[in-house]
């Protein structure tokens, strides 16, 4: 054989290989597109249950507000997720048939411990948030950046971000950054975006940061 | 914001009294408290320690009966420049440290500082320190933290940040309260609440009803390396010339601004 009947039979198998070479290809593309998008969303996100199941409808209808529960305290700051001070009137003893209320006054009001609520909206640690600001001086409703919870049935289930040990609702549920309402998604350009079109400012760092 | 909310602009700074500062430290300690600066190992290896406060000796040099010493609080001087233009700022690659022009605060934002520390080597009064190690708190103490300053972690720059939370949170009261300014005693930093000699003023430069409004006006009021343009807004105040002297690098024949 000489070099060029060489080169022309390679040249040959190469033609014959261009289609399959592109259907891998794209087969390659599919699945690193579902990984990316389906797959890896999937495992990135621990999901966890609240300690407890907790209604707020049941709730808001027996106490009728949300401040007996969600107040500001006399400095000026928010008390955040409750405490059993704020249970223990009405469930020193078991009062209805729910499971969940059973658990609730056996394992947490009998033994005086707290419950170890995780916190949706939970930001990371270099984060300044101010109730004050939003709730009392800007007027908003809590719904505007909470949604639905405080009117639910249930607590929904919390899913954390293995990698950051973040709450989902930082980022958002759609994995492609859609957001339909203000509650979708709660990173930093979404405070500086309302920041923004309210006050034509977006801040600067020290004002969300600590 | 507040440019939208049409706020006069604040400026808050300081005016530190070098005739009645005794020197004490009580600043440096409650600083650290207040802002969750840890303890080192060794603490006699400056090279290591972390002081967002620090308290300096200055001598005059000369032999009984003239020698005097004066003590000099150093915190970060919050520098103005040229509208903001502060030495740390303008060299940041990462804006991990920014000028708040509504209040004159320069910021540090630990978590988007990368530990390349120019900004350490742009600062001409020593502010800032660098996080060699995690911080290590003695068994038992990390459950006292103060958990309205967030700690950092190795490989950060920190620096005294006029206890810029204590003014998050006298907002926080006044919006509760349906105010919307707040007075001068309800942001103070810990410095100066902790100075015994009231040596430490702490106020808004802009508002002429706040004590450093008056205070910095007087003849006897310095800033450290004036001429070099960083516009600082923590003021000094001495009697002494010497002190006043030793502000600034002075060449022999010239005098002293103040
Ligand atoms: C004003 C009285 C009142 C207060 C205060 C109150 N609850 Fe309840 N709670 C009720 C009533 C009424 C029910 C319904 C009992 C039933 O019939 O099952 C209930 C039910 C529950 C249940 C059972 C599941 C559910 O939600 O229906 C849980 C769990 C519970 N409460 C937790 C709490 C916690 C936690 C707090 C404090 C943050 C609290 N409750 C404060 C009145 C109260
Ligand atoms: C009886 C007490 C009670 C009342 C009244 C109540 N809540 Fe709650 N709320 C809770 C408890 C318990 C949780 C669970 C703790 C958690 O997830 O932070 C919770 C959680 C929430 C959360 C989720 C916070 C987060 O990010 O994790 C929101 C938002 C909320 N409540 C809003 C409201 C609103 C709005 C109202 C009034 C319409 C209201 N709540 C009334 C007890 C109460
Ligand atoms: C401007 C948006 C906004 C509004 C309006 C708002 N919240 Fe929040 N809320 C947040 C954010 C952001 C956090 C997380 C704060 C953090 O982690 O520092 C939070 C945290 C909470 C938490 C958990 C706090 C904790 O750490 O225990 C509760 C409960 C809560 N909000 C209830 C309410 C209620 C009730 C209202 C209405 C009175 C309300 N929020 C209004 C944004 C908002
Ligand atoms: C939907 C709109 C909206 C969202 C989302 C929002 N904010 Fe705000 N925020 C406001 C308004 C309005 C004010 C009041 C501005 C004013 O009147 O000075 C405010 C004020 C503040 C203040 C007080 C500023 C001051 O001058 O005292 C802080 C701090 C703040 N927001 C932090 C946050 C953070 C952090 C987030 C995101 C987690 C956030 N905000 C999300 C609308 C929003
Ligand atoms: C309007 C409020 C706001 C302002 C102004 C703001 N931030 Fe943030 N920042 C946030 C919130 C909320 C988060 C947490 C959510 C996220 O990661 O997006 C955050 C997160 C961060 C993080 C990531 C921290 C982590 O642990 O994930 C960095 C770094 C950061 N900010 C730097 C800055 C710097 C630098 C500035 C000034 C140029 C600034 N921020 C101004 C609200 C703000």
């Amino acid at each position: 054989m000489s070099e060029t009947q060489k080169v022309s039979a390679s040249d040959n198998k190469r033609k014959n290989t261009g289609g399959t070479t592109i259907l891998f290809f794209l087969i390659g593309v599919a699945i690193s597109l579902a990984v990316g998008w389906v797959i890896f969303p999937k495992l990135l996100y621990l999901k966890k249950s609240q300690p407890i199941d907790f209604s707020h409808a049941v709730h808001n209808e027996a106490v009728g507000d949300c401040d007996s529960c969600h107040f500001f305290r006399e400095d000026g700051t928010f008390s955040g997720s409750p405490t059993l001070a704020q249970c223990i009137d009405c469930h020193e003893d078991v009062q209805g048939d729910t499971e969940a209320e059973q658990i609730f006054v056996e394992e947490y009001i009998a033994q005086n411990k707290e419950v170890p609520w995780l916190i949706y909206s939970k930001q990371p640690d270099c984060v300044f948030f101010s109730h004050a600001a939003h709730v009392k001086k800007a007027e908003m409703s809590c719904e505007s950046c909470h949604g639905e919870i405080g009117t639910s049935e249930t607590l929904p289930i919390y899913e954390e971000n293995r990698i950051t040990g973040y709450s989902r609702n930082i980022w958002g549920k759609n994995i492609a950054g859609i957001k339909k309402h203000t509650w979708d998604r709660m990173k930093m350009d979404d405070c500086g975006e309302c920041h923004e079109e309210e006050t034509g400012d977006k801040g600067s760092c020290f004002q969300c940061h600590k | 914001m507040s440019k939208g909310s049409k706020h006069k602009v604040k400026k808050f700074g300081m005016v530190i009294d070098l005739d009645k500062c005794t020197g004490c430290g009580a600043c440096m300690v409650a600083c650290m408290s207040e802002n969750n600066v840890p303890f080192k190992e060794n603490e006699s290896k400056k090279l290591d320690s972390i002081t967002w406060m620090r308290v300096y000796k200055l001598e005059n040099g000369k032999s009984f009966p003239e020698a005097d010493i004066c003590f000099l609080p150093r915190p970060c001087m919050h520098c103005e420049g040229d509208r903001g233009h502060a030495p740390c700022v303008s060299v940041c690659p990462a804006i991990a440290t920014d000028y708040d022009h509504n209040t004159g605060i320069v910021s540090q934002i630990y978590t988007r500082c990368f530990g390349c520390r120019y900004c350490m080597a742009a600062c001409p009064y020593h502010a800032r320190y660098f996080n060699w190690r995690d911080p290590v708190w003695p068994e038992g103490m990390e459950k006292f933290l103060n958990p309205n300053v967030s700690p950092r972690m190795r490989g950060v720059v920190e620096k005294c940040s006029f206890c810029h939370h204590r003014y998050q949170l006298a907002l926080d009261k006044a919006y509760a309260e349906g105010r919307d300014k707040i007075e001068e005693d309800e942001y103070q930093t810990a410095c100066a609440h902790a100075c015994p000699a009231n040596a430490i003023t702490f106020g808004d430069l802009n508002n002429k009803k706040h004590s450093v409004y008056r205070l910095k006006k007087n003849p006897n009021t310095f800033r450290l390396l004036e001429r070099l343009g960083t516009n600082p807004k923590v003021y000094y105040h001495s009697s002494r010339e010497w002190v006043r002297r030793a502000g600034d690098n002075y060449l022999k024949h010239e005098a002293a601004k103040a």
